[in-house]
């Protein structure tokens, strides 16, 4: 075990240079006045545009550009934002708990929703409950994220105003601003609790309704399939029919025997999907005006601001080569087989 | 189907030797999911062909795909003669951007799909049939390109390029091609590994004649499932960047666009919140049921092609 994870994380770096190179390339197609912005932290410094250009070596060869640029990245100095009128390190900061907050809420129906429709699902097998979760599974899949969110606020904020978009309603960023208020740990709902501000909980939640919604149903979809042909395959299984043969009642059999084997797929998914919430929610949070890495990101792509896509796609690069060697490493711990080959 | 209806459709079947081809064909017509898929696909396809004739553009027109508009009326008017599915903003003809717009989506998941398979192909297959240290470096490329998040990816490809389809349809190829690689690599480490793989090679057959008329047959399945699944995907991907504004210019016929020209309009107006529900209603339909053709259909293919789940239905 120690060797097999020993051996991704000497892995790590090399992909981590790759990444880099990659966005770096990319950055290539820009003019060195438009890259200017990855090096100052403060817009002002861009004035004087030639000088930027020639302290930071904008017109000298590539690879002592590379290495430059790799330098400050790994000091943690990534530039000016200009869409979010700060450093793209502080934008991190800012902007990161918003999402996390979001993706902790969303994770838990996701799994919850798609590992029990999964496993009823496969359970009982061509009955009418099989095909609704797969009739669930296959719409899920196939609703474009943008048009259930639009939809979504359609009827529940445009019709019952009952769940408004955004992160928190005016009077309650006022007071969460205002120094009464002790942030610990940047997720709003934490915070208010700790805080003893139920109200600021509440319409916190409010807030998280929709987009946790949104999230679900797309996310589980793909959950719920997996599982279900995972156990397909499992209940195939001869120690299965054995479980049932020396007259373990059912629950048990599908709980204990069946599902334990089942969940190896699902676990690695379910690390994805974590991952891929805390990156992918770009359009969701753009839908509803939540205040997150994913809609800085979008609006940063729209407007060009060179430092902060940079800074998006390596934050985002990072979280996923870390949830995949999280995934790797559960696999397997669960599954022994994994660690022989 | 109940089983025993099934059972005897068997016997009744077995005693004529059935090509593996008709088998699939069999299989296919007695999913009515399956069926669905090909009826939607089938009808998207008309649709897209029949173009002109179902939404004549006017005449001397310099782009059929650019959606008309009568006057610049600034809020959406709903359906009316002549515009069956009403209007946008800017007054722009729903029903024809609904129409073109099939145009636009099979243009840009063919050859997005077709680009990102060919490179896939071209890659995993060199991969995995060279293996050592040619396939080391190749799958560490597509490990870098996999270290991203496709849609985040494209995203930061289409702002660097600049907005528009064809930079979209770029980036897309971009970030889809390294999935089939890797998809591809596996297949054909397996695959040539097989004995008549060993027989070609005793003959004396070249590798590319090995790699093309033995390998890449036998591998190239998987492939066949997993780009008919991204024939949906790569069009909400395409409609999602539309969506933010990056995709297609305002105007065009692309259901994503359509969409985003709705965002402003959701809440309604005047105390009726669904007053301009045909904005986001009928693009959304297309995208939908678009996207859901195509998983149906990419399932029929995975149900028919996969020799784990042949046998069961």
């Amino acid at each position: 075990m120690t060797v097999f994870i020993a051996r991704r994380l000497l892995l790590l770096p090399l992909v981590g240079i790759g990444v880099t190179i990659l966005i770096f390339g990319l950055l290539q197609l820009l003019s060195p006045v438009q890259r200017a912005s990855l090096y100052v932290t403060d817009p002002r410094q861009l004035l004087a545009v030639d000088q930027v250009i020639r302290t930071h070596g904008l017109d000298k060869p590539l690879y002592i550009q590379y290495v430059q640029w790799l330098w400050n990245v790994v000091r943690g100095d990534l530039g000016w934002s200009e869409t979010a009128k700060m450093t793209v390190a502080r934008a991190i900061r800012t902007f990161f708990p918003a999402t996390l907050e979001l993706t902790l809420y969303a994770f838990l129906p996701i799994v919850v929703l798609g590992i029990w429709l999964g496993t009823i699902s496969a359970v009982h097998r061509d009955r009418i409950i099989d095909h609704f979760s797969r009739l669930f599974a296959i719409g899920g899949q196939s609703m474009p994220t943008f048009v259930w969110g639009l939809l979504l606020l359609m009827v529940f904020y445009g019709a019952w105003r009952l769940f408004p978009p955004g992160r928190l309603s005016l009077d309650a960023s006022l007071y969460v601003l205002s120094p009464q208020f002790r942030a610990y740990t940047h997720l709003l709902t934490v915070d208010a609790l700790l805080n003893r501000q139920f109200w600021i909980f509440l319409d916190a939640l409010r807030h998280l309704v929709l987009p946790v919604v949104t999230l679900s149903l797309v996310s589980a979809a793909t959950l719920v399939r997996v599982t279900r042909s995972s156990m397909l395959e499992t209940l195939r299984q001869d120690y299965v029919r054995t479980a049932r043969a020396k007259g373990l009642e059912e629950p048990r059999v599908i709980n204990k025997h069946a599902r334990k084997n089942a969940m190896i797929p699902v676990v690695t998914l379910s690390t994805l999907l974590f991952v891929g919430l805390l990156n992918g929610v770009l359009i969701t949070e753009t839908i509803f005006g939540y205040p997150g890495i994913g809609r800085w990101g979008g609006n940063a792509a729209l407007q060009l601001d060179a430092a902060a896509v940079a800074g998006f796609a390596l934050l985002n690069a990072g979280l996923l080569v870390i949830g995949n060697l999280t995934a790797d490493v559960l696999y397997a711990w669960i599954d022994p087989r994994i660690r022989l080959g | 189907m109940s089983v025993l209806a099934e059972r005897k459709l068997a016997q009744q079947e077995l005693p004529v030797t059935l090509s593996t081809w008709q088998i699939a064909v069999l299989r296919f017509r007695r999913n009515p999911l399956s069926m669905m898929g090909l009826v939607i696909i089938v009808g998207f396809v008309l649709i897209a062909l029949l173009a002109p004739v179902l939404a004549p553009p006017a005449p001397n027109v310099r782009d059929p795909f650019m959606m008309p508009h009568a006057g610049y009326s600034p809020d959406p008017q709903p359906p009316r003669a002549g515009h069956p599915f009403g209007t946008t903003e800017q007054a722009f003809d729903i029903y024809y951007g609904f129409v073109w717009g099939a145009r636009t989506a099979f243009r840009v998941g063919l050859i997005v799909v077709v680009t990102s398979v060919v490179i896939g192909i071209l890659v995993g297959g060199v991969a995995g049939y060279y293996r050592g240290r040619v396939d080391e470096i190749l799958m560490r490329i597509v490990d870098i390109f996999l270290a991203f998040p496709g849609l985040i990816l494209a995203v930061v490809i289409v702002a660097i390029l600049g907005p528009g389809l064809d930079n979209v349809m770029i980036a897309l190829a971009l970030v889809g091609w390294p999935g089939y690689a890797r998809l591809l690599r596996g297949e054909i480490l397996s695959v040539r590994e097989r004995d008549y793989v060993e027989a070609a090679r005793a003959m004396g057959a070249s590798d590319p004649k090995i790699i093309i008329r033995h390998v890449l047959p036998n591998s190239i399945y998987p492939i066949l499932v997993v780009s008919s699944l991204d024939m949906g995907s790569i069009v909400v991907a395409a409609a999602a960047l539309s969506f933010l504004g990056l995709g297609a210019p305002v105007g065009y016929a692309d259901w994503g666009q359509i969409i985003s020209l709705s965002r402003n309009w959701i809440i309604g107006s005047g105390g009726n919140a669904f007053i301009f529900w045909y904005t986001v209603v009928f693009p959304g339909i297309a995208l939908v049921l678009f996207t859901l053709g195509w998983n149906l259909l990419g399932d029929a293919f995975r149900d028919i092609l996969d020799p784990r789940l042949r046998g069961s239905t």
